[in-house]
């Protein structure tokens, strides 16, 4: 069975997610519940660590794609950081870059938010 | 060199995505095919697989699906079989994804992955079996 998790970190204003594994048809629900909590908790600055993250498929994809629109509208956004170059690829070939914030670090990505990095 | 084939069945769950892509990598890897196509093969096999499980069983996970690994000395090919309901590659239009954003719906993008990642995607029905070949040619 298909190993993955999500891991919860707040950088101020910012609520990090850190992907672990791998995220498919199978763990697809497990991104889909931690993004609904974050917006029931109102936490609309979404970072998405995927320095850990070891393949995704177009359920994981599909994902970010059902929220994106709903976070903007409320002033949010998900920014994804931090992707390994095969992972990367997969983005990349389906034309999601035009679509989302991909950054190379996660300090890119909180000073993009407008937020103070976390200090070391 | 005479055809290698190799043969999973795994049941129609998701659970088992992550079976068949060890099971496609280890296959693609030793017919020495480069990284990124055992890469690209592994994604297109899960695509096809996932695709199985929700539209042709429609969610039922005890169904069988059949995949089998052909290796040629010209062609990595990975053909998956299954005995729902068929999929019609006519209907296939190339996703729009500012369209899929805006209507907020996930899905629609497995095929689009496996026709970008193969040299060759092919359908065939057969009786009541539909065949899924999925080829990457050696460069």
């Amino acid at each position: 069975m298909s190993s993955f998790s999500v891991g919860f970190r707040t950088l101020g204003s910012v609520q990090a997610l850190d992907l672990r594994g791998e995220l498919d048809a199978h763990t697809a629900a497990e991104l889909e519940a931690a993004i609904e909590k974050c917006q029931q908790d109102d936490s609309l600055q979404i970072l998405v660590n995927g320095a850990n993250l070891m393949y995704i498929s177009s359920a994981g994809l599909g994902v970010f794609m059902a929220h994106i629109e709903e976070i903007r509208e409320k002033g949010g956004d998900i920014k994804i950081a931090a992707l390994q170059p095969k992972v990367y690829n997969v983005f990349d070939l389906l034309g999601f870059p035009m679509l989302f914030d991909i950054t190379e670090s996660e300090e890119e990505a909180v000073t993009k938010f407008g937020s103070p990095a976390p200090s070391a | 060199m005479a055809d290698r084939i190799h043969k999973l069945t795994i049941p129609s769950s998701t659970r088992y995505l992550e079976d068949v892509r060890q099971f496609v990598e280890r296959h693609a890897e030793r017919a020495k095919l480069p990284e990124d196509s055992v890469q690209q093969l592994k994604m297109a096999v899960d695509e096809a697989c996932a695709n199985v499980i929700e539209h042709a069983y429609k969610g039922d996970t005890e169904r069988p699906i059949d995949i089998a690994v052909i290796v040629r000395p010209d062609r990595f090919t990975v053909r998956i079989r299954d005995e729902g309901e068929g999929f019609d590659p006519a209907v296939y239009q190339e996703p729009d994804l500012t369209r899929i954003v805006r209507s907020r719906r996930a899905g629609g993008l497995g095929v689009h992955i496996m026709h970008r990642l193969m040299d060759q995607v092919e359908y065939r029905q057969r009786g009541r079996t539909n065949e899924c070949c999925l080829t990457k040619y050696r460069r």
